[in-house]
């Protein structure tokens, strides 16, 4: 118990206490003070997270148990926190990350009320305990705890404007679809203690290769279900671009930078099972990439700025889940943490335009901003250059390590994940050029009005842009391939530590063909080279960009329409419980149940009423009824009882 | 004296007793019969412990005459009773200037 780390307890602790002051003072408390304690509490959670960083990095790697959190003769839950390598690393994410984003919220939020500001810090609050004690948590319960806490938040923060019904429903929708995923993660964590009676990290991995191929792949394959629904992939992804519903900030901090990728960690934090399980692994490139496409394509089509991003970060997700498929672990956390950066950075870039712009979300009424908003301009740019994968920016490197994994992941298949994956990158860096030309390039499209209104935002917005944007440059260097400079790759030696018995097993099994310094820079030129002609394309293309009310034909019509996604899920999923729900409510519930409850009623008082006539109040007829009771009952005595 | 002449005729009374509250509308007759059936079961019982009496000893037909104490009790209780019951007339009477029972047919008024 003398661990210098014992006080990691104060990292999640922090921002609960913000929550509950928040939260319970929201009447009292000023704009400045909410956001006050509301930012500082991150800050202080962050100095621990560094600190916590620091000792992780000279190797005090404890598990740290506080109390029991359940004890039962065959179950036993501690309530641990697992600091090592990867939550120390999340941690730096989440707590570095959110910190920037309160203090930007603080400008951003500035026209709420004082009460639904202070509202607004407690949820963002609540959010970060939530993430905290996910990432921290030393078993799957401490992690279930964190992952439905913050699904909650996402609920609560997509329905914030909660007057506005269609964002109620975005919020049902982002919860509902989480649900779904939830349950697998659920099961998973049941089948588990059947298997194991307890779900500590190091026991579970410890037994892993006791036990059959079916449970194995049962157990990922559940766990994947879970993280399908957390991280916005195929099928469960329709939620996120939804989710765009919540304030600008929410959307960098839950929808982009931390929340999204809980289902990575996860799988990152139980590498060795998904390791074992080939099957599922497989399916995860698939649904991965697959999920990179889709998103990507639709993403060409959209013309609200949000919801561009949000389809981005559908597709980068996808890119993580990639990686995690083709075994490239640290590749897909190295590229949570970049696309932490670039994706927050866009995010808040975002913001910033749209709150200059009054609210206005339509690229189409955008254009021009560059001279306008200079520092909410270059930081915009770093940020796409950063998602478009052109180097240095740190989306390169992430980037190209889950690529050239999954090119050397084996021999026709590794192939084409890589040329999926390469052209989706184009597709990347063309859609992301074309929000940028939209908004930054050309002339202003929208009404005087609103061209009068243009203005740079002030410091709190433009200072975590700054930091961001430095971060998205600098993010990637920790992690500089082999290629262009020996041990460049600090991040890789790093996480060494969680991910060593994984690679052992996966180099057991199929020798990973170590690709030749030739191949990776053809397969990052090829990279490079496609995204720069897209972008150089999609940035000459759209700052031509003009209104114009011709709507979209064939192709183009089905990827503004999503793929018509929601409308097939509509068709085949909502419309039939929708009916089934109904056929219940009026032919099983009103008829039928309601039906035998009322029909006992009615018996009950038709019977009595017909009984009460016995009771007539004649003496002789009581008599005589009891005189033939008697002899019955005299008769029976006499001649059937035998 | 076989046992039965008794039988026959406590039931000879029960029965004209049961016969006549079915039958009869006036409370004080439906009341002497209610006392003629319990007469008849009193009947019944000294006749059955003088019965068992001799059969059990034999010889002297007083050695136990405990159930005929007993209807001795029945008799007095039953005194009360009827006192009780009178009375009980005899309000009905003043409410009603009349002895038929089935003018007392409702529980209110």
């Amino acid at each position: 118990m003398s661990n210098t780390l014992q006080i990691v307890w104060l990292i999640p602790i922090l921002p609960l206490i913000g929550f509950l002051i928040n939260g319970l003072g929201r009447k009292q408390l000023s704009k400045t003070l909410s956001g006050l304690i509301g930012s500082g509490v991150i800050l202080g959670s962050f100095l621990i997270s560094l600190y916590a960083f620091i000792s992780v990095k000279n190797g005090n790697t404890p598990l740290l148990h506080y109390f029991n959190f359940i004890d039962t003769e065959s179950i036993h839950v501690g309530f641990d926190f697992q600091i090592d390598q990867l939550s120390s690393l999340f941690l730096l994410i989440i707590t570095g990350v959110g910190f920037l984003i309160h203090v930007y919220s603080t400008s951003y939020m500035h026209d709420e009320d004082k009460k639904d500001f202070a509202k607004y810090f407690s949820y963002l609050n609540l959010f970060v305990f939530s993430m905290l004690l996910l990432v921290m948590g030393g078993n799957y319960i401490i992690m279930f705890i964190g992952w439905e806490g913050v699904g909650l938040c996402s609920y609560l923060l997509i329905g914030y404007w909660f007057k506005n019904n269609e964002y109620n429903n975005a919020a049902k929708k982002a919860f509902i679809m989480n649900r779904i995923g939830d349950l697998g993660f659920l099961l998973a964590v049941f089948w588990l203690f059947n298997k194991l009676g307890t779900t500590d990290y190091h026991l579970v991995f410890a037994n892993v290769s006791k036990w059959s191929t079916f449970d194995i792949t049962g157990i990922t394959m559940l766990l994947f279900v879970g993280a399908t629904g957390k991280s916005a992939q195929i099928p469960l992804y329709t939620w996120l671009p939804d989710a765009m519903a919540g304030p600008t900030p929410v959307s960098a901090l839950i929808h982009a930078a931390t929340m999204v990728t809980a289902g990575i960690y996860m799988i990152a934090r139980s590498n060795i099972l998904f390791t074992m399980a080939p099957a599922t692994q497989c399916v995860i490139a698939i649904i991965g990439l697959a999920t990179a496409v889709l998103a990507a394509t639709i993403a060409l089509k959209q013309n609200d700025i949000k919801k561009v991003l949000a389809y981005s970060t559908v597709s980068q997700l996808g890119y993580m889940f990639l990686g995690l498929g083709v075994g490239a672990y640290t590749g897909a956390v190295f590229h949570v943490m970049t696309h932490a950066f670039f994706k927050a950075l866009l995010f808040l870039g975002a913001g910033s335009v749209i709150h200059a712009m009054g609210g206005e979300q339509d690229m189409r009424n955008m254009g021009g901003l560059k001279k306008y908003m200079s520092i909410t301009h270059i930081t915009f740019l770093f940020g796409c250059l950063a998602i478009a994968g052109m180097p240095p920016f740190s989306g390169f490197f992430s980037k190209d390590e889950i690529l050239a994994a999954a090119f050397a992941h084996n021999e026709t298949e590794g192939k084409i994940l890589w040329a999926v994956g390469v052209l989706t990158a184009f597709m990347t860096a063309f859609y992301m050029f074309r929000l940028y030309a939209m908004t930054f390039l050309g002339k202003f499209r929208g009404t005087h009005e609103q061209e009068h209104h243009l203005h740079e935002s002030p410091a709190a917005i433009t200072i975590p842009l700054i930091v961001l944007a430095i971060l998205a440059i600098v993010g990637g260097w920790v992690g500089i391939p082999k290629v262009f400079m020996e041990g460049g790759h600090h991040l890789e030696s790093f996480l060494e530590p969680i991910f060593a018995a994984s690679n052992k097993i996966a180099a057991a099994t199929h020798a990973e063909s170590e690709l030749s310094h030739g191949t990776e820079y053809a397969l990052m030129g090829v990279s490079v080279v496609g995204a720069l002609i897209a972008l150089v394309y999609a940035s000459i293309k759209f700052s031509k960009y003009q209104k114009s009310d011709a709507s979209e034909t064939g192709l183009g019509k089905v990827l503004a329409n999503k793929w018509y996604v929601d409308e097939i899920y509509d068709a085949i999923i909502v419309k039939p419980i929708r009916s089934i729900a109904s056929f219940f409510n009026n032919i099983i519930e009103k008829k039928g149940i309601d039906g035998f409850v009322n029909g006992v009623g009615k018996a009950v008082n038709y019977g009595s009423r017909q009984i009460r006539l016995l009771q007539s109040g004649q003496v002789g007829v009581y008599v005589l009824l009891m005189v033939i009771g008697i002899l019955l009952l005299f008769i029976v005595q006499l001649f059937l009882v035998k | 004296m076989p046992i039965y002449y008794y039988i026959v005729l406590a039931i000879a009374l029960f029965s004209i007793g049961i016969i006549g509250v079915l039958t009869r509308r006036n409370a004080i007759i439906i009341f002497m019969c209610v006392e003629l059936m319990l007469n008849a079961v009193n009947l019944l019982l000294v006749a059955f412990s003088k019965m068992h009496n001799l059969a059990t000893t034999g010889i002297n037909p007083t050695a136990a005459i405990d159930a005929q104490i007993f209807v001795f009790f029945i008799m007095v209780v039953a005194a009360a009773e009827v006192s009780v019951g009178l009375a009980i007339i005899v309000m009905m009477y003043r409410n009603t200037h009349s002895v038929d029972v089935n003018f007392l047919n409702r529980l209110k008024n």
